[in-house]
């Protein structure tokens, strides 16, 4: 198992009773919420909390902290002028949000303004504010507030029962005798195409984590729910027991192709990964990034500490009569047909079973067992 | 950083002058621009196979039992 990023699994989390009432406090909202219960439990291993200037230069410039680790996306917080009232360096304050039911204190090294068109540039290769990822950052308020967090309370929340952290997984794979474990990433219900990649990738290693992202949804995406329970049925029905495991990631998309599929990796090596499976224009929107930009960026990191194991593309092979890669199959386009995720959608939207070469049976009569599968 | 230049941060580090031709024409053809890159990309892999062989997982005894109880309360252990 590889050890956390950066040596040491951080855990900035408290038992001790801390006397909270005189501290100034600031609202955060959810995304910041999620990125302290990260820090918290070691998931953003090894940051302790929000970044300062040095690290957020270093960031842009070397995809790495000052210390020269790898760290490809910032983790800030922003506040404004309000919000910093009376609130200055070397103060303690407390962070709350309310949705979620996070508290953390906040030990302040540094309030600094930045540039967001800087960061913008460095991190999605685009000022156009119709990225999501460049519109937040556009959105975001004019100071950040550098410094270690200390979480103090949360509140139990909907499928915490599929939640581990990564002190918990690397328990969890000594426990199963895995040495080597593959993450996969998704943010929908495994098609026959997923499991194809999946199960290769697993031909090699001892175990395969299936690591779902849980979260904001846009209308038309899957609920978190269908995705959860497509995946239990298909491990039930398809997978070795001993061989699979999933839980959930909850962190915001931001839509940073080559830069966020680093962060990726690095999150599943916190859980104690050695592989990392990178599909085509991994973590992309648009046509802002190559579809392969995402697999070059790993030559950039050769002390990343986990491996990437890249799929460049895959579909069904009518002459073949088999799931197949670029790599293995002879046969020109037209026999290929592809695991489009947009048709399957369509069709089990009418209500219908798509074809069993395109999903598991078993997978879809899960998802249509729900009444409305789909965010509206 | 609001408007101003980030200042890239390198230091100068020397190599004899054969080993860096040496390494000019092993980069010919490669992804890598000019000799300091190529030196930092072999140094950062040599260091990280140094610190791996450092590695050693820190649990309680405690920490470890009160997971394995959550793990097979959710069940994932059996």
């Amino acid at each position: 198992m590889p050890k956390p990023h950066g040596g040491k699994l951080i855990d900035r989390t408290t038992k001790k009773q801390i006397d909270t009432k005189n501290l100034q406090t600031i609202e955060i909202n959810t995304n910041q919420a999620e990125d302290i219960l990260n820090i918290a439990h070691g998931v953003f291993s090894p940051l302790e909390g929000f970044q300062n200037r040095d690290d957020l230069e270093n960031i842009i410039i070397h995809k790495r902290l000052t210390d020269d680790t790898p760290w490809t996306i910032p983790i800030l917080l922003d506040a404004d002028e309000k919000q910093l009232n009376n609130i200055k360096e070397d103060d303690t304050i407390l962070l709350t949000n309310k949705e979620i039911g996070v508290k953390a204190t906040l030990d302040i090294e540094e309030i600094y303004t930045y540039d967001k068109k800087t960061i913008a540039q460095a991190i999605y290769k685009t000022l156009d504010k119709n990225h999501p990822g460049v519109n937040n950052i556009y959105n975001m308020k004019p100071k950040l507030i550098g410094g270690k967090i200390t979480l103090l309370e949360t509140k139990p929340r909907k499928f915490d029962e599929y939640n581990l952290t990564p002190q918990e997984t690397r328990i969890l794979f000594k426990e199963k005798n895995w040495r080597e474990i593959v993450a996969f990433q998704t943010r929908n219900p495994p098609h026959i195409g997923h499991e194809y990649v999946q199960k290769t990738a697993l031909t090699f290693v001892d175990g395969l984590f299936i690591n779902p992202i849980i979260g904001k949804k846009k209308t038309g995406d899957f609920k978190d729910e269908v995705i959860l329970k497509a995946y239990e049925t298909l491990i039930k029905h398809y997978y070795l027991k001993n061989r699979a495991v999933m839980s959930i990631l909850r962190t915001s998309m931001k839509y940073a192709g080559p830069r966020e599929a680093i962060h990726h990796a690095i999150m599943r090596k916190n859980f104690g990964c050695t592989h990392f499976i990178v599909g085509r224009d991994h973590a992309g929107v648009g046509n802002y990034y190559g579809p392969y930009d995402a697999h070059e960026i790993f030559e950039e990191f050769p002390d990343i500490g986990i491996t990437p194991i890249f799929f460049r593309s895959f579909s069904r092979c009518t002459k073949c009569n088999a799931v197949v890669n670029d790599k293995i199959c002879p046969h020109d386009q037209k026999y290929h047909i592809n695991f489009s995720g947009k048709k399957i959608r369509e069709i089990l939207r009418n209500g219908e079973t798509p074809p069993e070469d395109m999903m598991r049976k078993e997978v879809a009569e899960t998802i249509l067992q729900f009444k409305e599968p789909f965010v509206k | 950083m609001a408007g101003e230049k980030i200042e890239k941060k390198y230091t100068t580090i020397s190599i004899p002058t054969p080993l860096a031709e040496k390494i000019k024409k092993r980069i010919e053809g490669t992804g890598f621009t000019n000799v300091s890159s190529y030196v930092t990309y072999v140094l950062r892999e040599i260091l990280a196979g140094i610190e791996e062989e450092k590695t050693d997982e820190a649990f309680t005894k405690e920490d470890e039992e009160r997971i394995k109880e959550r793990l097979r309360a959710l069940g994932y252990l059996d």
